[in-house]
This record gives C-alpha cells, sequence and structure tokens, in this order.
C-alpha cells in the first residue's frame, strides 16, 4: 500500500465532508491569525521600542542607572536627578571622535506633554527606526525664541494648528502645576507620527527653557519679581545645564573608546550608554504585558484545536462502515490510523496557509492607518523566524491532537472486523 | 491430489468477555472452485465465521487453513496482507466507498494488494472495465459517484471488486438481501458466472433457503456448530 494512495484517500475522504471540515479549517485558521498576527504586532513593537532611537551612537547623562537615563531622555518619563554642565557638554562635543551631538534639557510639561528644550541640529540627527530622519507634517523647525514644534499626537489631541499659541507648565505631571504663562509660545511646526515618544513631544528651544526661568527660583515664581517676555532677549539665554546629550560619532567603531572616557570623567560623574543595548535590557520589563497577550492567543489555538479533534471524533461513528469496507479490501488497522492523522494534519496545514493569507490580506488592508497614525510601517515580508516557529508548534499540536480520532479509529476497526457493529 | 482452500479443524471461538463460545466447529473443508452455500438463522455465528476466514478474529483453539496457510501462524500485519491477497469480500450493502468513483471502488484491493495487482496481466482500469461490462454495469456509470447508482448496480460494482485481480476465494455474506427477488437472480447468476470464469472458490452466506438450488453444495451452520444455542 503506497502512502501516497492513503493520502490521495484521506484528501477524497475529506472533502466529502468538506462543510464541516470547512468549518473546522475556518476555526483553526482564526486562530492562527489571531496567533501570527499578535506575534507580528509584538515583533513590531519590540523592533519599533528598540528603534525609537536609531543613528545615536551614545547618550550621555549625569550617573544614574542605564535605565533611568534611557527612561527620562528617550522616553521622558520620570525625572533625571542630576544635570550635566554646559561646559561638560561642550568638552564632550569638541571631542576629535564625535561627529554630532545634541543637548537636550527635559522638566516642563504642556497639558501633561513633556517639553522638551534642543537646538535646531534635533531635526537632522535625530533618527528613529529604520535611519528615518523626522520630517515635518507642516511648518519647519523653531528658529525663535518662543517658537515651538509639536509631535504629531500633541497637535492632534489638543487640536493645535500652525500659528497656535500655548503655555508651558513648570514640572512634569498633570494639573496643579504652575503655568508659565506670562510668555506664550507660537507653534511653528508639526511634526509627521514616527510612533516613537517624539510623537508626545513639545520642542523649544534651548535658549526658551532659559528665558521662561529668567524670573523664577526654586521652583516658582517669586512675587513682584517679573522679566516680561519682550525684554528676555536683553539677557544670556545660554543655559548653564542640560539633562542629557545624544551624541554620534565618526565611527562606530570609536564607541566604546568614547563610552569608556565619559564614564572615567573626573570633572563631573556623567554616564554614557549605547542607546540599543539599555533599549533592550528595558524591553525585558515592559516586554511582559506582549508576552501574556501571545500566551492568551496560544490558548485560543489550542481550543480551536479541540475543536478539531471533537469534528472527526463526532465523525467517526458515521464512517465506522467506510473503514470496515478499507478493511476487507486489504487495509490495515496501522493504515486506517494513519489516515485519520493524515485528516487532521490536512486540516490544521490548510487552518495555517488560509491563517497566514488571511493574515497577509489585514496586513495590506491595515497598513496605510498604522502608517498614518501610528508612524509603524508594516510591511509585506515573508513570515519570521518566530512567526514561522509558531506556526511549527500549531502544526506540532494538530499532528497530537489528530492522533486521538486515529487511535480511535483504530481500535475501533481492530475491534470492528469487517462487520462494524453499529 | 488437490488440497483444500478451506479446512477448519476442531475449532473453537469465543467472543472476548463471553460466557460461551459462539462457535465449536468440528470440521469445514471446501475444495477449489466448490461454491458453497452456507445458511442459518441470524445470530446463528454466520458473520463471525467469516471474520474467522478472512483473518480478522482468531479462534481460541484449532486450526484454520486458508490455501494452505495456517491464519493463526500469521502476525495481525501478514494476516491483514493474506486477506487482501486472497479473498474477495462482498456484503449486504453500504459496500462501496461514498467518495470514491465506479471504477475507483473496483479498483480498490489492487491499492492495497500486489499480488492481486500482479495477477492482472495488462492494464488495471482495462481489467475493471472488463468486469464491470460482464457484471452489467453500463460504461456511462463507471466515473459517476456510487451514490448515484442503484441498490442493484451498486452490488455488482461490489462483485466486480471483489472478483479483481483473481482472488482465490470470494466471501458474500447475505449479498442479495436488499434486492427484490428477481434481481436476486440475475445477481446470483451473474456472480456465479463470474466465479466460474475466475475459477475462484465461492462461499455464498445467506438465510434465504430459496437460494440454495444454485448451489453443487450447502452447508447448515447450526448443524456443524456445536454450540447449543437457547432460542
Amino acid at each position: 500500500m503506497s502512502m501516497k494512495y492513503l493520502l490521495v484517500l484521506a484528501a477524497r475522504s475529506a472533502w466529502n465532508r468538506k462543510l464541516t471540515l470547512g468549518l473546522t479549517v475556518m476555526a483553526v485558521a482564526l486562530s492562527v491569525t489571531l496567533l501570527l498576527g499578535v506575534e507580528r504586532l509584538r515583533e513590531q513593537a519590540h523592533k519599533g521600542f528598540s528603534l525609537s532611537v536609531s543613528g545615536t551612537d551614545l547618550i550621555v547623562g549625569a550617573r544614574t542607572s542605564p535605565v533611568q537615563l534611557m527612561l527620562y531622555a528617550v522616553f521622558r518619563v520620570g525625572e533625571a536627578t542630576n544635570n550635566i554642565s554646559w561646559s561638560s557638554y561642550e568638552k564632550l562635543a569638541q571631542q576629535p571622535l564625535v561627529a554630532w551631538s545634541v543637548p537636550i534639557s527635559l522638566g516642563d510639561s504642556h497639558h501633561g506633554f513633556p517639553v522638551l528644550g534642543t537646538n535646531q541640529d534635533y531635526f537632522k540627527h535625530y533618527h528613529y527606526g529604520d535611519n528615518l530622519a523626522l520630517r515635518f507634517a507642516a511648518g519647519r523647525p523653531f528658529s525663535s525664541t518662543f517658537d515651538t514644534v509639536l509631535g504629531a499626537e500633541v497637535a492632534e489631541r489638543l487640536g493645535y494648528k500652525l500659528g497656535s499659541r500655548i503655555t508651558l507648565s513648570h514640572g512634569m505631571g498633570l494639573g496643579g502645576l504652575p503655568e508659565h504663562k506670562d510668555k506664550p509660545f507660537v507653534v511653528t511646526g508639526i511634526l509627521k507620527p514616527t510612533g516613537t515618544p517624539v510623537d508626545r513631544t513639545v520642542h523649544v528651544s534651548l535658549e526658551a527653557i532659559s528665558a521662561i526661568h529668567l524670573d523664577w527660583a526654586g521652583g516658582i515664581q517669586p512675587p513682584g519679581f517679573h522679566i516680561p517676555q519682550e525684554y528676555v532677549r536683553k539677557f544670556d539665554l545660554q543655559p548653564k545645564e542640560i539633562t542629557a546629550a545624544l551624541i554620534g560619532l565618526k565611527s562606530r567603531a570609536a564607541v566604546f573608546r568614547v563610552q569608556r572616557a565619559v564614564n572615567e570623567n573626573k570633572d563631573e560623574a556623567l554616564l554614557a550608554v549605547m542607546p540599543g543595548v539599555a533599549l533592550e535590557q528595558l524591553w525585558q520589563v515592559v516586554g511582559v504585558a506582549e508576552k501574556s497577550l501571545l500566551a492568551v492567543s496560544v490558548i485560543v489555538v489550542v481550543v480551536s484545536l479541540s475543536g478539531l479533534v471533537a469534528v472527526i471524533m463526532a465523525g467517526l461513528n458515521e464512517r465506522r462502515r467506510e473503514l470496515a469496507i478499507l478493511r476487507s479490501v486489504g487495509a490495515q488497522p496501522r493504515e486506517i490510523l494513519m489516515l485519520l492523522t493524515y485528516e487532521g494534519v490536512f486540516v490544521t496545514l490548510a487552518g495555517i496557509v488560509i491563517g497566514l493569507a488571511l493574515l497577509s490580506g489585514v496586513t495590506i488592508g491595515a497598513a496605510p492607518i498604522m502608517q498614518e497614525k501610528f508612524g509603524v510601517a508594516m510591511t509585506m515580508s515573508l513570515p519570521s523566524i518566530g512567526e514561522f516557529k509558531l506556526m511549527g508548534a500549531v502544526m506540532l499540536i494538530g499532528l497530537l491532537a489528530s492522533l486521538l480520532p486515529a487511535y480511535r479509529a483504530y481500535r475501533l476497526s481492530l475491534a470492528d472486523g469487517l462487520t462494524p457493529r453499529v | 491430489m488437490v488440497s483444500p482452500v478451506i479446512q477448519l479443524e476442531n475449532f473453537q471461538f469465543r467472543w472476548p468477555l463471553a460466557q460461551q463460545d459462539c462457535l465449536d466447529i468440528d470440521s469445514l473443508v471446501v475444495m477449489p472452485g466448490e461454491h458453497v452455500f452456507l445458511h442459518g438463522p441470524s445470530g446463528s455465528g454466520k458473520s463471525t465465521l467469516l471474520g474467522i476466514l478472512g483473518g480478522v478474529h482468531i479462534p481460541q483453539t484449532g486450526a484454520v487453513t486458508i490455501l494452505g496457510q495456517q491464519l493463526n501462524l500469521l502476525k495481525g500485519t501478514a494476516r491483514d496482507r493474506f486477506r487482501a491477497d486472497h479473498i474477495g469480500f462482498l456484503f449486504q450493502q453500504f459496500n462501496l466507498i461514498p467518495y470514491l468513483s465506479v471504477l475507483e471502488n473496483v479498483l480498490l484491493p489492487c491499492r492495497f494488494s500486489q499480488y492481486r495487482r500482479n495477477n492482472i496481466k495488462g492494464d488495471m482500469a482495462q481489467e475493471a472495465h472488463r468486469l464491470l461490462k460482464a457484471l452489467d454495469i453500463h460504461a456511462d456509470l463507471w466515473l459517476r459517484p456510487v451514490t448515484a447508482l442503484s441498490v442493484g448496480q451498486q452490488q455488482r460494482v461490489a462483485a466486480a471488486r471483489a472478483l479483481i485481480g483473481k482472488p482465490e476465494i470470494i466471501i458474500a455474506d447475505e449479498p442479495t438481501s436488499s434486492l427484490d427477488a428477481q434481481r436476486q437472480r440475475a445477481f446470483l447468476d451473474l456472480l456465479m458466472q463470474e466465479c466460474a470464469t475466475a475459477s475462484a472458490t465461492l462461499m455464498f452466506v445467506s438465510h434465504d433457503q430459496r437460494l440454495a438450488a444454485s448451489f453443487d453444495r450447502k452447508v447448515a451452520l447450526d448443524e456443524i456448530n456445536r454450540v447449543s444455542r437457547q432460542t
């Protein structure tokens, strides 16, 4: 008996019951779509996360833990315990191995969105994702002191357009914060979505940060002391300190040398981290949520495969005659076992293929929306290694699951012999 | 000297968990080319006996020898192969695989048995065509699904399947009971004629004594079975 003929028999038999098996295939397909979809989103999220900053070789801040530094310098979460002095920054920026550097200064907010003080180089050198530069949906970088550039989410959520006037709050957080309401800013640029923390950031110049704090002391504006907006230009707005700096090197090979030099700096306690490494550490913490989502979709797959077992099992009784005929023309119980196993494998395989096709369809359909709303680039590509592993696992579970009805058919055909006692 | 095709010697068979034997037969010998009419009331163990001849059930004591091969000495797989090679089966009804065409159903034994494949000189499909024609199945029906056939046609297709590849023994278990009297006659004539052509031994099982006349040998199961039955 050739295996090939058993396959043909199994296929013809399955086709004969195409309605019930078809429904089972769809259940498996949908669960596979969910599983692969979650995995794909998880991979995209991970990739997006680890590429929140790209093209930057080192991030330098006051000495703290690398994860802490990433949290406030990249994700604007939490506050820096210490700043670095402008002189240290200047010394660092002038090192021969340093190609470019961007200073950043944090501490203020606008309706819960963090305010980032920086210079125009930020728009040139801050890259994210697959080395993508920031792009403007409207307007241009700030040029005068009270100009501001908004991230895409800030503009959309608060309904700002070019020319809108906004005021900043002192400190990070929501509500109850003192306002810098005497010094409003004008929106001169709005960025396109990036899917990174940039979307949630209000960008101003470093000079603006100095300017709004000129008449402040110890976190409040002392009563009766007020410097009007039109006079701030008469003051020296050169910042005394910044929160962190992004560094690009002339050669990536020098990254460890520069990192060590910064970390061993005698004048001030500094820390330099490689963003990729620190982001990976951070993902270990925040990635847990995605893992549990994946676990749920694994359960959905198992449920759909137990449906498959139930359907094949339920059909067995009606097929006892068929199995007895096959026995009478010479099929061995072992071949009956294989016949039923093939059926389960067909259904699982068809479910995986259709599930993958469905997912591709959804991906194509959703790609423009994902790009526009979340800045996530969903590209049509071959399934990743992780997805192949999952599909392999589904196939394996499907195979094991189909052994159950197959074994029952084997027992039945042994007991029935040539005349089923139904 | 011609050796017997079927030889049962002093055997007992009991179903697992049963209180008493189902079959207890002293001797049953069938010679090549014989057409045997095996009859007995329902429940007399006819189907069980056929299962034993087919090597599906193994008696607890005694020997079952088919074509010189003692079946109880063969392993399960070998018994399955032996059955596929040497015995063509034909049942009461629902003999055919519903999702295969008429032709595919006839060819099934050749898929499982190399021996029966090799017994066909030339093309398998041509041999199937010849048998179908001989059993009065019109060529229009050959590629049709078997569900399109009448019960009588289905039984004749099943007969063609039992005969293909020249197995030495044809075992027919009440093959005519779903046919009306006139068709029974015609079917039986065709079957016996084809068995004669293939020089196959025919074991025909029925509870219907009216068919017995055509057979040269009649065996009453309740006469050779020593198990006493409460009725």
